[in-house]
């Protein structure tokens, strides 16, 4: 039973209570004059209690709370209080009920539309892959006509893995950033798409010859290794390959509808295939078990992977936590992990032979005139994606999801894992005595804020930090977002003081920047805890 | 609304040449304004609505009903130990009970928290820091657990060394190992004995409490009084100085605490003087904030539905005390032991410390496990201490400031049990 019904049970039951209480205090009347009494109190309570159920539900309605079912009357509903009951496609895997977490509920969904708008410009920049030297050996030049899958540039610590163009076209701009750190490799996209050619391996050949191909063909950056979220390591053996298929973040696709789209399903499959080849261990699916997903068959029925469902809130569609449920890293073990799209272009160039980085991206946020998806490549430019779009330019545009995303201007490109372009409304605005009387609803874990009673109402969200940062000083806070058995706040603490034992020890090998995101988002001394992690890995990568 | 901005905008202090009114400036304009600061790359993009002042206000606002009958208390305790039967009932006098009460409380307030807040702006300025928001609780709190009749400049000097000590010199809000308000009363009661322990309770407005004594008041009394009582006259209501007029403690009032009675005599003793309804509603002596049970546990309840308050320490500390006395009750060796468990609850300030004191965060144990053995152990030796320390039968403040210093030893090994799961986890994964 949710928090909210049992609160709605109590409420009722305190005041029948207290009816007793009165009656019984009526002493000296006879017995039929109390049970006379407690008919009249009890129907005049049902009156007045159905009466005030059904003027929330219609103000639930008027203030647009999901009318899909949910109940925002007074008394939970019969089914509510015998509790939901697993979804029957779960029983071919494992299944997960997570109870810890936090629906960042906020307005701006996309709706299931595709659109395709002209993107003129792509790029891959090197600042999208942590742990990459900052200047890369950069193998065309300007003006240079490359076709999609040539390699543009190569990582000087690491020269076997390549990073491909994700169209072809002509390089217009090689752009550098702070101390001539790459910035960015930009190719004006061609009309008409050329992909360069393959000679495609067969599945039967030797985890050597496959590894061997997927560097050379330009799609081995989809894989990330964890711990560290870096790009895989060919010589590695991980101990699994883990793949999330349902994304809880704000805002976040529908990977079910994107996987859905034309040849997706088939290609998702045989990307799959591929990757049973790489390890000695398994491929691992997670599959969400929440009863609003209608979960794609492509995913459920997937043939040679291990499934795991799962049900909860966000960070549950977080493959971080679906690992650590699944099979935890532990110290000096490596596992791959990839997206839903990443596995999609991998099918792809095994189905048709030919590097198609062709991916849907949920243009979502309430400050777009449409939320809807776009039918795009890899590294769109972002001003080319929004034209038109947007309501206001006093908006934040986010690649990736508003919780871990990067900050991106129209002149930027989309990040290389991006699936999502979220707008955000700049929240430079003072409010007074906001920390007091909020004057509009906020997005809060605190039940302090009446939003808790109802949890499904979406709140337009904007990027103010509604306080000041201070010393941590709450405690239990992120223990209540965070479905694992993890410490996080002695954890950053620990990374903030340089104890590498206890960083190992409190388990910062299982975590990655957006695991602890949501910790970030509810912290209410406002820490910047994705820096503090990032820097823990980055020390921790260093020392090996 | 845009004129004030603007208006405070311009009026706003330099950084460089008056840091310390920056400082003030920036903590009442942030009052004022929740902040325009926006979330920076590299992080979220959107941020919870909840802050370190909107935690802090709650428990504030929770307390607010042990205030409003604190204060009526001081008065209606006033008038009680005279004796006259005119003021014997609760809302008797009630002018006279209220305006006593603020006259004895507010001069309380306000030194608690402009010496608590000025060294904290002072800190804040000299470190460069905004004024975080810690000292709106403590100082909150501070009153409410003091005997009323404290010498003002006693808790300056408690709340100074409660700021600068336990706080300021381990770096601020968020870093002290001890509660603050607890260790300002913790100051008063080792360094000024005589003014807060004992087994005699606490009634404002007399030098010492035995039959006959006289209510005595110090010039800023008779001078509130003297207001007042010229305000009353036009009404025609009773006056301070006829209610004090030739009024004396009566015989028959002992003066002593319930504790003190049921040390020597048991629960008999302490119903001899004192119904358990009066010690549930709180209208008997004691520090000003905590006698009435069912007020703080509103209070309590507040902060449980809030969240803001650790529901794990509330019920294991409950859990803990209640343990504790039903051993007492099967060991049976005193009087106080044999006082049946549930009447423990009646007495003393168990539920404040439970709900307030206990549960700041900063202190308390920061794992939920460790949360549920601090609040255990606060409970046990809390009762150990009140039922066995003949010199002062209450033990909360000593229970909770010692299990303040061992609650990083208790998260150490919450820890340590974490790390060792981890590590467990991998052996099995090598053996098979």
């Amino acid at each position: 039973m949710k928090p909210t019904n049992i609160l709605r049970t109590l409420i009722v039951l305190a005041f029948l209570s207290s009816t007793n209480l009165l009656m019984a205090q009526t002493s000296g009347s006879s017995l039929t004059s109390i049970a006379f009494g407690a008919v009249v109190i009890a129907l005049l309570l049902a009156v007045l209690f159905s009466v005030g159920g059904n003027v929330l539900k219609i103000k639930a309605k008027e203030i647009g709370a999901d009318a899909s079912g949910e109940n925002y009357g007074i008394f939970p509903r019969m089914d509510e209080i015998a509790g939901k009951k697993v979804p029957d496609y779960t029983t071919n895997g494992s299944y997960h009920k997570l109870k810890k977490g936090f629906t960042v509920n906020i307005k701006g969904d996309a709706a299931k539309r595709i659109s395709q708008p002209k993107v003129n410009t792509y790029a891959v920049s090197p600042k999208n892959f942590h742990g990459m030297s900052p200047i890369p050996k950069v193998v065309v030049a300007v003006g240079d006509k490359v076709k999609a899958g040539d390699v543009l540039f190569y990582d000087k610590k690491r020269d076997n893995i390549q990073y491909c163009a994700p169209v072809s076209g002509e390089v217009v701009a090689i752009n550098r950033g702070e101390k001539r750190s790459i910035k960015e490799v930009v190719i004006l996209a061609d009309e008409k798409q050329i992909s360069r050619a393959y000679d495609l391996p067969s599945l039967d050949t030797s985890r050597e010859t496959l590894i061997e191909f997927l560097l050379g063909s330009g799609v081995w950056p989809m894989i990330t290794q964890r711990p560290y979220q870096v790009v895989a390591d060919p010589s590695d053996d991980p101990k699994g390959i883990f793949i999330s298929t349902f994304d809880t973040a704000p805002l976040a696709p529908d990977l079910s509808y994107i996987v859905r789209q034309g040849d997706n399903s088939a290609a998702f499959q045989k990307g799959l295939d591929v990757l049973n080849r790489l390890t000695s261990g398994k491929v691992h699916l997670g599959i969400s078990a929440n009863a609003s997903d209608s979960v794609a068959p492509a995913f459920k029925n997937a043939t040679g992977v291990e499934k795991h469902y799962f049900e909860g809130q966000h960070p549950v569609g977080n493959v971080g936590v679906q690992i650590h449920h699944i099979d935890a890293i532990n110290a000096g073990e490596r596992v791959w992990t990839l997206d839903v799209q990443g596995v999609i272009t991998i099918g792809k160039l095994f189905l048709n032979g030919t590097f198609d980085t062709t991916r849907l991206v949920a243009l979502a946020g309430a400050e777009y005139k449409a939320p809807q998806y776009v039918l795009t490549k890899q590294g769109a430019n972002v001003g080319d994606l929004v034209k038109d779009a947007l309501t206001t330019d006093h908006v934040r545009l986010v690649s990736g999801d508003p919780l871990s995303g990067k900050k991106v201007t129209t002149e930027e490109y989309l990040e290389f894992h991006a699936d999502q372009l979220t707008s955000l409304e700049e929240g430079d605005y003072y409010e007074m005595f906001g920390w007091l009387v909020p004057t509009k609803p906020k997005v809060s874990l605190s039940r302090t804020f009446p939003g808790f009673l109802f949890p499904d109402v979406k709140v337009k969200a904007d990027t103010n930090t509604h306080g000041e940062k201070r010393a941590f000083v709450v405690t239990g806070q992120y223990e209540q977002v965070l479905p694992m058995d993890i410490y996080p706040q002695h954890l950053m603490k620990s990374i903030i003081i340089n104890d590498f034992e206890k960083m190992e020890g409190l388990g910062i090998y299982e975590l990655a920047e957006e695991d602890v995101a949501l910790c970030e988002f509810v912290c209410t001394s406002k820490q910047p805890l994705q820096q503090i992690l990032r820097q823990g890995l980055d020390l921790m990568r260093e020392q090996g | 609304m845009k004129k004030l901005l603007d208006t405070l905008h311009k009026i706003e202090p330099d950084k460089k040449t008056s840091p310390f009114l920056h400082t003030l400036f920036d903590g009442f304009f942030t009052f004022l304004y929740s902040p325009n600061s926006t979330t920076v790359d590299g992080g979220v993009h959107m941020r919870d609505g909840m802050d370190l002042k909107r935690t802090m206000i709650h428990v504030v606002l929770a307390l607010q009903l042990c205030y409003l009958f604190g204060t009526y208390n001081i008065g209606h305790q006033h008038y009680l130990a005279m004796g006259d039967p005119a003021y014997d009932g609760l809302f008797e006098g009630f002018h006279l009970k209220l305006i006593y009460g603020l006259i004895i409380l507010l001069p309380l307030f306000v030194v608690s928290n402009l010496v608590g807040l000025g060294i904290e702006f002072w800190y804040a300025a000299r470190k460069g820091h905004a004024i975080e928001e810690g000292y709106l609780v403590s100082g909150a709190l501070i009153p409410l657990i003091m005997p009323p009749d404290l010498p003002l400049w006693m808790l300056a000097l408690a709340v100074a060394f409660a700021v600068i000590i336990g706080k300021e010199a381990f770096g601020g809000t968020g870093m002290n190992i001890l509660n603050i308000a607890l260790l300002a009363r913790v100051f008063v009661f080792f360094a000024y004995p005589t003014e807060i322990s004992g087994d005699q309770v606490w009634v404002s407005g007399y030098d010492k409490l035995a039959a006959g004594a006289a209510p005595s008041y110090d010039s800023y009394q008779h001078l509130m009084m003297g207001i007042f009582d010229g305000l009353f006259g036009l009404f025609d209501w009773a006056t301070f100085e006829a209610a004090a007029a030739g009024q004396a403690i009566v015989d028959g009032y002992t003066g002593a605490t319930p504790m003190g009675l049921a040390y020597a005599g048991g629960w008999e003793a302490v119903t001899d003087v004192y119904t358990t309804s009066q010690m549930w509603w709180g209208t008997i002596p004691g520090s000003i904030g905590e006698t009435s049970k069912i007020f703080v546990l509103v209070g309590a309840l507040i902060l449980i539905v809030t969240g803001i308050g650790s529901w794990r320490i509330m019920l294991s500390m409950f859990l803990g005390a209640m343990a504790m006395a039903i051993i007492f009750n099967m060991w049976g060796a005193t009087p106080f032991m044999e006082v049946p468990w549930y009447y423990q609850f009646y007495m003393g300030s168990f539920f404040f410390a439970m709900a307030f004191m206990a549960t700041d965060p900063v202190t308390a144990s920061s794992t939920n496990t460790g949360k549920w053995i601090y609040g255990f152990l606060i409970g046990a030796i809390g009762l150990l201490i009140r039922v066995i320390n003949p010199a002062y039968p209450e033990g909360w403040m000593l229970a909770i400031l010692l299990l303040n210093v061992f609650a990083p030893l208790i998260d150490h090994y919450v820890l340590e049990a974490n790390i060792s799961r981890r590590l467990a986890r991998a052996k099995v994964k090598t053996a098979a």
